[in-house]
């Protein structure tokens, strides 16, 4: 298995599309966030490759999803720098690999379901799945043309989730991904993200649940 | 290709939008109606005085509309995450952000130009100052879309931005005013009017060209 580096991009493209297992890591080193003359977190490091699930731990205020945005680049950490398969992530392909799913949905409440994932599709890459295929691994299969006004908060989460498996990526960022789900729902992204760290993927995460991930590697660190 | 597909896929998205929410395409177009309107009433019956001024009626009025139609720029899509996803695309920001621009424009922009005429005539404008009318709107609208685009990025992470975004924008639309203003006066006296059209098109090329980069920094930093 070749390890990705900058002289091998293409390859794993080419080695993504046919789903192999490929070796993509995230490396964080040193990172520190200083919010109000407040230090959240200091000299923190991580190393994540694929089919690895990092959970972030911590009380509110802990600088759970500050460190979050700044792996999506939001935010410029205060220190430390943040690697994507040994290169810094502006030069690299990081952006063509994630996705983020945040507090805020992402989703406008005056399309419909079919039509903000199509966006989402068109503001990256076609993934793994379909529209119809992820809607009914979500269990929304019937609501393709429901404005997302009409939904419920834990549809409006599953639909947002659902993202995650029409685009093409790698690393998931999930803030808070159980919020409003109930517990099938909990259960099914459960399953999803067990599923998307044995296809090579990897999934930085915070919680307050437990999660349950039968098999898959679960690094914590605790930022309280 | 695929980045043009996302830059259609985001001007589509937009007219889509504006389409199911139409106070937006209504509102800076019932004030520029409005404001016009007020004018005659106000003035009294003085057709010669009216006819004088119009050219600066209509375009003082084009530039309060367009002011007061900015905030919805970046609003909804701040509030509701769709500029986080935006930002987190692959594609260069600057792109996305222009196709926002233009579906601005021709949702707030377009719409004047289509009235103008009709209270051209209303105000006593000579028909043959009415082309230039609309060749100056036509080449300004899209100015004060894009440099407005400027403010509402630095602004729009306020809270109570609206008062430091007329601060900032207004000085910037002063150029437009002047040269379209004097154009279309010159053109009712029948005098050429070459050299304000030629520094509007300049004007336009360059805010085309220059606007984009700003606004997407400008997010980036917002968002933050």
């Amino acid at each position: 298995m070749k390890p990705c580096g900058s002289d091998c991009l293409l390859l794993d493209c080419h080695f993504y599309v046919m789903r192999t297992k490929s070796t993509y890591s995230l490396v964080g080193t040193g990172l520190s966030c200083i919010r109000d003359d407040r230090v959240l977190f200091e000299e923190l490091a991580f190393k994540l490759v694929s089919g690895q699930v990092l959970l972030l731990e911590g009380k509110n205020g802990s600088g759970k999803t500050s460190l979050l945005r700044i792996l999506c680049g939001f935010r410029e950490p205060d220190a430390g720098e943040i690697n994507w398969c040994g290169d810094a992530v502006k030069d690299s392909q990081f952006y063509a690999q994630m996705a983020y799913v945040g507090h805020l949905d992402g989703i406008k409440k005056e399309l419909t379901v079919l039509e903000n994932l199509k966006m989402s599709v068109a503001l990256s890459s076609a993934g793994q799945y379909s529209i119809d295929e992820a809607l009914t691994k979500v269990h929304m299969a019937d609501y393709d043309d429901v404005l997302v006004q009409a939904l419920s908060a834990g549809q409006k989460r599953r639909l947002s989730l659902a993202r995650l498996l029409i685009t093409e990526n790698v690393l998931w960022i999930l803030d808070e991904p159980f919020t409003s789900l109930d517990k099938q729902g909990i259960a099914l992204i459960e399953t999803l993200m067990t599923e998307h760290c044995a296809n090579g993927g990897m999934i930085v995460l915070t919680s307050h649940h437990d999660i349950d991930l039968h098999g898959v590697d679960v690094q914590r660190i605790n930022l309280s | 290709m695929s980045l043009s597909r996302a830059f259609f896929a985001v001007i589509r998205r937009d007219l889509v939008l504006a389409l199911r929410r139409r106070s937006e395409i209504a509102n800076p177009l019932l004030f520029f109606i409005l404001v016009i309107t007020l004018f005659p009433l106000g003035i009294g019956a003085q057709p010669h005085l009216l006819q004088a001024i119009a050219p600066g009626i209509i375009w003082v009025s084009a530039l309060l509309a367009a002011m007061l139609s900015l905030d919805s720029l970046f609003r909804s899509d701040f509030d509701d995450g769709s500029l986080e996803q935006i930002l987190l695309s692959p594609h260069p920001t600057s792109v996305l952000v222009l196709a926002k621009i233009i579906a601005h424009w021709l949702v707030t922009g377009l719409p004047l130009l289509v009235v103008a005429p009709l209270l051209a005539v209303f105000l006593g404008m000579p028909n043959h100052a009415l082309g230039i009318l609309l060749l100056t709107l036509l080449l300004g609208t899209p100015v004060l879309s894009l440099i407005g685009a400027i403010g509402v990025a630095l602004t729009v992470g306020l809270r109570r931005g609206g008062m430091i975004l007329s601060l900032l924008v207004l000085p910037l639309y002063v150029p437009v005013l002047i040269f379209a203003g004097n154009a279309v006066q010159m053109a009712g006296s029948g005098l050429p009017v070459d050299a304000q059209i030629n520094i509007l098109i300049s004007i336009l090329l360059m805010a085309l060209v220059l606007a984009p980069l700003p606004v997407a920094s400008a997010l980036k930093m917002s968002i933050n």
